[in-house]
């Protein structure tokens, strides 16, 4: 099986001296292409710097984090950023939409970054919409949408530009428990195919079960791996 | 991108239009304080607008601008005409005499005496009579504006008649009689303008040694004016400047010798001051704003120099927004003003420069943007 995301030794610090926080002390940690991995643990345990770091977007202080055989540590600010554009999908606790732009624009974003003329941007928006059963509402403005919905648009939006990882940070903690469990539907029905991976953050016991692999992480480390809920 | 740059700004309303109300404000500030600077001191040059067929102006060598009289022997007239490459020489009478109105009040008027034989000099823009007859005995030609203004008569009950051809009025004791109205640029100190024969006014004014104020001269096609004068100064020992020059250097004695160009000169600060605060603020504020928003598509891809990009074009659309319709206002009070008393040019250095001045706000606001923008952590995406 190929692996998606390869970290070892991974090391994150906040601060310096007398206020520094270690974070992550050294994680070892293999995700396979085309799993959903759920990252979970109390709060405060490092998951959001774990994913930050897999995300490309904050730099680990020791250890190596590859992904899909690429080295973070070989890529540098814009370079960086272009290979985040072409390789990731996100999706926030707060779902981050513009709110001066219509659902299918939000969708288009991740395209019109990458230069998509934007009447094809926006086409291609409308039918990933579409798929996350939200056709209907294109037009409509983030705030007259409902959390559940906004959270959909912002799954569209990950998935729009057909990236290989998807990371998710907390995606159903704004929402009642049947949104989530609809919203984690959608991410196994949609997002979820051929090498396509997902690491999703959560301390939300109740999605546990769509998760093909938890990792259980305790101050800075990961304590361990298991295959399903009741495992735990 | 573009597109997710103009709906961010003018999605936020309320910000994008305080953004708009500053830089409006700065413009117009700027713009209408800098067209009454233009205006006024295009006043102090009235008299030279006015005169445009001489291309150089002869005068004694201390002369410091054109209100700055010291008269010259007649025979110097003669002398200019002597200088080679002079196609003609006229001269010319600049004075300030006192004019007796009918209420028994004196006013003071700039009486000019313009060539006998030619009448170069006499108004170009007639309201009513002819130039030509300047030659009638006792003739005077007044401004529009005086005759109905300053040196109109005042009747019986109180209100004022305007002066008309057949009128007549004194100067120094002398009769003029009144044969035509003119158009004349507003002077500064806006006295009344009377246009008489050099002749003639020399007869009104006191007896005086010397009475030829200027000597107007043409170079023949071909030659220089510039050229010229330094010839003219040369075999005469006058001083000798082109239309333009004396012009500039009426302006510049203004400007020295008044506090007029600090004033202005605060203003248009205070303008700029004013916009780059209400602007820059709002803006940046918008930014803080955003910020979440810019560290999201910081996450998803946004290279730090396609968020200058998008700034720029933020900051772009409203700077030529409010510099549009601040010169827009400015014009728009400039057209209400214009029968006034109040000075207002607005040629299009002016259009220049404001949008000069708007485009460093602008710049000032986006860069402060920019600073905070590329400093800005991704990774702020993940908290809450
Ligand atoms: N920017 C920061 N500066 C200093 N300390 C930080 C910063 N971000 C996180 N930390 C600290 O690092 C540790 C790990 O934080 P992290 O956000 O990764 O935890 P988490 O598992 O995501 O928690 P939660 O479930 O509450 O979101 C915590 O002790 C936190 O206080
Ligand atoms: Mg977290």
């Amino acid at each position: 099986m190929q692996t998606a995301v390869n970290l070892r030794g991974v090391k994150k610090s906040y601060g310096a001296g007398e206020s520094r926080v270690p974070a992550l002390r050294g994680i070892d940690l293999d995700v396979n292409a085309g799993e959903l991995l759920m990252l979970v643990g109390p709060s405060g345990c490092g998951k959001t710097t774990l994913i930050s770091v897999i995300a490309g977007i904050l730099d680990q202080d020791e250890g190596q984090c590859s992904v899909f055989g690429r080295e973070m540590g070989g890529l540098r600010g814009a370079q960086k950023a272009l290979w985040r554009g072409a390789t990731l999908g996100f999706v926030f606790q707060a779902f981050n939409l513009l709110p001066s732009l219509t659902a299918a624009e939000n969708v288009a974003v991740p395209l019109l970054l990458r230069d998509v003329p934007r009447r094809q941007a926006v086409a291609k928006a409308r039918e990933m919409l579409e798929r996350v059963g939200l056709g209907a509402r294109t037009e409509s403005r983030p705030w007259q949408l409902s959390g559940g919905q906004q959270q959909r648009v912002a799954i569209a939006r990950a998935l729009v530009h057909e990236p290989r990882l998807i990371v998710c940070d907390e995606p159903t903690s704004a929402l009642d428990h049947q949104t989530g469990a609809s919203v984690m539907e959608l991410m196994r029905s949609v997002a979820l195919g051929g090498e396509r991976t997902l690491v999703v953050v959560t301390h939300d016991a109740r999605i546990f079960s769509y998760a093909d692999r938890i990792a259980v992480m305790d101050d800075g480390r990961i304590s361990k791996i298991v295959d399903s809920a009741n495992q735990l | 991108m573009n597109f997710v740059a103009l709906q961010m700004l003018i999605g936020d309303r309320a910000k994008y239009i305080g953004i708009l109300i500053g830089i409006t404000f700065a413009s117009l500030l700027i713009t209408q304080q800098s067209a009454i600077f233009t205006g006024i001191m295009s006043r102090t040059f009235a008299t030279i607008t006015d005169l445009p067929t001489p291309d150089v102006w002869v005068m004694d060598e201390k002369v410091q601008y054109i209100d700055d009289i010291k008269p010259l022997q007649d025979t110097e007239l003669y002398r200019v005409r002597g200088v080679e490459g002079v196609e003609w020489a006229t001269p010319l009478y600049k004075g300030l005499l006192k004019a007796r109105l009918s209420n028994g009040n004196f006013q003071s008027c700039v009486v000019i005496g313009v060539d006998d034989a030619t009448l170069i000099g006499a108004p170009i823009q007639m309201v009513d009579g002819r130039v030509e007859d300047l030659r009638q005995n006792d003739a005077v030609i007044l401004d529009e504006h005086s005759a109905k203004g300053k040196l109109a008569r005042v009747q019986a009950d109180g209100s004022r008649a305007p002066l008309r051809i057949g009128d007549s009025l004194e100067i120094n004791d002398r009769r003029g009689v009144v044969v035509g109205i003119c158009k004349v640029s507003r002077t500064f100190q806006s006295q009344p303008v009377v246009y008489t024969t050099f002749s003639r006014a020399t007869s009104f004014a006191p007896r005086e040694r010397k009475l030829l104020s200027f000597v107007l001269a043409k170079a023949k096609p071909g030659v220089d004016p510039l050229a010229l004068c330094a010839r003219i100064t040369s075999a005469t020992g006058l001083r000798a400047h082109t239309r333009e020059d004396f012009k500039w250097i009426t302006m510049q004695y203004f400007l020295k010798y008044t506090g007029i160009p600090i004033n202005f000169g605060m203003s248009v600060l205070l303008g700029f001051l004013v916009g780059t605060i209400i602007a820059g603020q709002t803006f940046f504020n918008f930014t803080l704003d955003n910020l979440k928003h810019f560290g999201a598509l910081k996450a998803m891809g946004a290279t730090n120099g396609r968020l200058v990009r998008m700034i720029l074009l933020q900051a772009l659309l409203v700077g030529s927004l409010g510099w549009g319709m601040g010169v827009g206002g400015a014009a728009t009070f400039g057209r209400l003003t214009s029968s006034t008393e109040l000075a207002f040019r607005m040629p299009w250095q002016l259009l220049a420069i404001s949008g000069g001045v708007v485009l460093i706000i602008c710049s000032i606001s986006a860069l402060i943007c920019i600073w905070k923008v590329a400093r800005l952590e991704p990774a702020i995406v993940f908290k809450g």
